[in-house]
């Protein structure tokens, strides 16, 4: 097996790419699959997200059938369906504040951790949830959108079941707060 | 033998079920040929271009169950065009035409349809059951029909089709009388199902073993299911999505704990995690569990459900169970014999959450262990001589690094002992999938010892001719190889070119053979058909020998080249 040798370090996404046909036809070595062979391992040694892009340009690579990918994969898209990497990104609106902010609600393990960043993100303080009278004693009631265009109070269903169905916040402010402090 | 009537030795024959079997008693005299051939019900066609329903039909004329393959096995990945071909239609339009007694179909890789379903309702009276895997081209219209017309259907098992969802009442049609279904699949259904025909349909069918959902059946759906239909075998759940503090939870366990005879499980297309603890008490007599479509239950959680599965012989399970979680598999299921680890996030960041050291602790753990699909972050040599010595008995062993070219992770060389030492320890292998730095070496020790491989599967793997030379060499009971991204031109191409029709196919994709190695081959055996798959354009048909083959597909065949071959496929 020839040693690894000096080969060009930098990124050279054309030299590396595993495409169908012969890797670059300029080349003068007959060998030229084994050539960007080496050179993506060569880039493997190097770091994660560079075998990352070149594993990306490969046609049928992990060889996994379109059907499965099709399944488990989309549903990233949808709010709150897995447990790992990506995340729920979610817009929070503040009534009277000038612009909405963006969160992602996969960062949190719970309703705890998430008023407090909300509080923190805004200013304000929402106090905790009770079953009976939601955030009474709050100027502030955080709600959310869910999957059928309801305004639910954040808190009453558990986690995992609101970071599935909610589709955007908003932190209620004045009079409306107080009303839903009520727990109608 | 020779002294029996014909109807004795007709009757020895009729306790043969294999066709493997059946094929070479075919071969033993005239007679025995005759004979076997009047007797054969169930025929299996490994390709349909390699015969006719015409040749097949004249052959075995009281056939009433046919297994039908279509596409090459690399259509799974994308690698064929759509329109390549395994048209379903054909063959049933011949077997409507001459009455023939058809009660079971079986496909894969085929396309089908809605035609072809309705053709099959209309023309096939006894027709029992019907089986699709990863087929495409047809609608719940066709399944509409299929349910309709079918009086004595008792399978209808759809695995992993792409199927348009006309989100229509096809589970309305089946018969309002009792029906006589056993098993029902429609989990790879994307649309919604009509939720009470679907109850009534369970209620009238009291043969009902195997059930398996779709995501769009909610867990109130399946609890009443459960309820009817405690009998159930095999269940596949929709969707285990619920409040926690609902009391639906105590009549699901309860539910559950009645279903003394469950032993596969599946599904779960979507988790409320709290609610898993009502499946625990049905583990303990599972002995198939598929958790692979199932991308919401963390791996805490896989371990919390394994542990309870004291008999499983079958686990297809995501790679979020990582390395922690294999080592309770090992502990646990001692039964098992079959392992899939599936990639949860094929192109993402985290490259892969198993590593070698889980399947190492899965081989000495499962002694019975004899096949594996293993998508993983990297692998050593010394791991798989661990598992080859441990476990000799893979029939299966399909390894896929997700970095293709990824060397040994510990000593950064290629990974040839490692597979060597698993062909050499593992002398029933028939089939293998490899993956990782690999050199000629690696084919060497699969020529010299993989006496009963047939099926080989090779990507971005050895350095020349030789590698190709050694396995089509020494492999003597090869079917089907597949290669791609490999350095293999003409001259390994045309070395044997007999042995190809000892083989089923041959793939080769972005390797080195060139329009005038394919053309020589042609040439040279009239009964292949040697396809060139000029899909990206860059051929030109009569031109040079010297232009690089992109995809070439090679099969032996008894009917010349197909007619229904689209303008990119060439037989030459």
């Amino acid at each position: 097996m020839e040693s690894t040798g000096c080969y060009d370090k930098d990124l050279n996404l054309e030299a590396t790419e595993l495409r169908l046909g012969l890797p670059g036809t300029d080349q003068t070595e007959p060998t030229t699959n084994k050539r960007s062979i080496h050179q993506t391992k060569e880039e493997d040694q190097e770091g994660g997200s560079k075998v990352a892009s070149s594993k990306a340009q490969i046609v049928g690579w992990p060889p996994v059938r379109s059907f499965r990918k099709n399944s488990v994969q989309p549903k990233k898209n949808k709010a709150g369906t897995e447990a790992e990497a990506s995340g729920i990104y979610v817009k929070v609106s503040m009534d009277g504040a000038p612009y909405l902010r963006k969160i992602n609600l996969n960062s949190y393990n719970g309703y705890d951790q998430l008023l407090v960043a909300v509080q923190s993100m805004f200013r304000i303080t929402i106090g905790r949830h009770s079953e009976r009278e939601g955030y009474g004693g709050s100027e502030h009631a955080p709600t959310y959108e869910d999957k059928d265009g309801d305004w639910m109070l954040v808190g009453d269903v558990p986690w995992e079941m609101f970071t599935r169905t909610c589709k955007r916040l908003r932190i209620m402010k004045g009079s409306e707060a107080r009303g839903l402090g009520c727990g109608v | 033998m020779n002294y029996f009537p014909d109807e004795v030795i007709e009757h020895v024959f009729h306790f043969v079920e294999s066709n493997k079997d059946r094929n070479s008693i075919s071969l033993v005299c005239k007679l025995w040929y005759r004979i076997e051939r009047f007797s054969r019900l169930r025929v299996f066609v490994g390709n349909c271009y390699a015969i006719s329903p015409e040749r097949v039909f004249a052959r075995f004329p009281f056939m009433k169950s046919l297994f039908l393959k279509g596409k090459p096995h690399f259509a799974d990945f994308n690698l064929v065009p759509d329109d390549w071909g395994g048209f379903l239609y054909p063959w049933i339009e011949y077997m409507a035409r001459n009455k023939v007694n058809l009660e079971e179909l079986r496909l894969k890789r085929m396309i089908v349809t809605d035609d072809s379903l309705e053709l099959i309702a209309a023309s096939f009276a006894n027709f029992k059951s019907l089986v699709l895997v990863s087929c495409e081209g047809f609608t719940t219209d066709g399944l509409a029909a299929i349910a309709a017309n079918c009086r004595f259907l008792r399978e209808l098992d759809l695995q992993e089709n792409e199927i348009e969802d006309h989100r229509g009442q096809w589970i309305n049609c089946f018969p309002e009388c009792h029906t006589s279904l056993v098993a029902l699949n429609f989990a790879c259904l994307r649309g919604d199902i009509n939720l009470a025909a679907l109850e009534r349909l369970v209620a009238r069918s009291p043969n009902l073993k195997s059930l398996r959902l779709n995501q769009a059946v909610p867990l109130e759906t399946f609890h009443r299911i459960l309820v009817r239909a405690p009998q159930l075998v095999e269940l596949g759940v929709g969707s285990f999505v619920n409040d926690p503090e609902s009391e639906i939870n105590d009549k699901l366990t309860s539910a559950l704990q009645k279903c003394q005879s469950m032993r596969s499980l599946s599904g779960f297309f979507e988790v409320t995690l709290s609610c898993m603890s009502a499946i625990y008490p049905v583990c303990e007599n599972l002995i198939s569990l598929n958790l692979s479509y199932a991308p919401e239950i963390p791996g805490n959680e896989l371990i919390k459900i394994i542990q309870h599965c004291r008999k499983l012989q079958k686990l297809w399970v995501l790679d979020c169970i990582g390395d922690k979680g294999l080592k309770v598999v090992a502990d646990s299921c001692k039964e098992l014999q079959e392992l899939r680890v599936f990639p949860f996030d094929p192109h993402g960041v985290r490259n892969g959450a198993v590593t070698e050291e889980g399947l190492v602790a899965v081989a000495s753990g499962c002694l019975k262990l004899n096949s594996l699909l293993y998508f993983c972050q990297q692998m050593t040599n010394e791991a798989l001589i661990t598992v080859a010595r441990k476990c000799p008995n893979f029939i299966r062993f399909r390894l896929c690094i997700l970095n293709p070219t990824k060397p040994d992770a510990a000593t950064m060389q290629p990974l040839d002992e490692g597979f060597g030492a698993i062909v050499q320890s593992c002398k029933g292998l028939r089939r293998l999938s490899m993956s990782g730095l690999l050199t000629d070496r690696v084919f060497h020790y699969i020529g010299s010892f993989a006496e009963n491989l047939e099926m080989l599967s090779v990507a971005f793997a050895g350095d020349s001719d030789a590698g190709m030379l050694y396995v089509l060499n020494g492999c003597k009971k090869l079917s089907k190889l597949e290669i791609r991204d490999s350095p293999f031109g003409n001259v390994a191409l045309l070395m044997d070119v007999r042995k190809y029709e000892t083989m089923r196919s041959l793939w080769m994709s972005s390797c080195e053979v060139t329009m005038g190695g394919c053309r020589t081959l042609a040439k040279m055996m009239p009964r292949l058909n040697v396809e060139v798959i000029n899909d990206s354009g860059d051929l030109d048909k009569h031109g040079d020998d010297n232009q690089v083959v992109n995809k070439l597909f090679v099969y032996r065949t008894l009917v010349g080249p197909r007619k229904d071959a689209p303008d990119f496929v060439w037989t030459l």
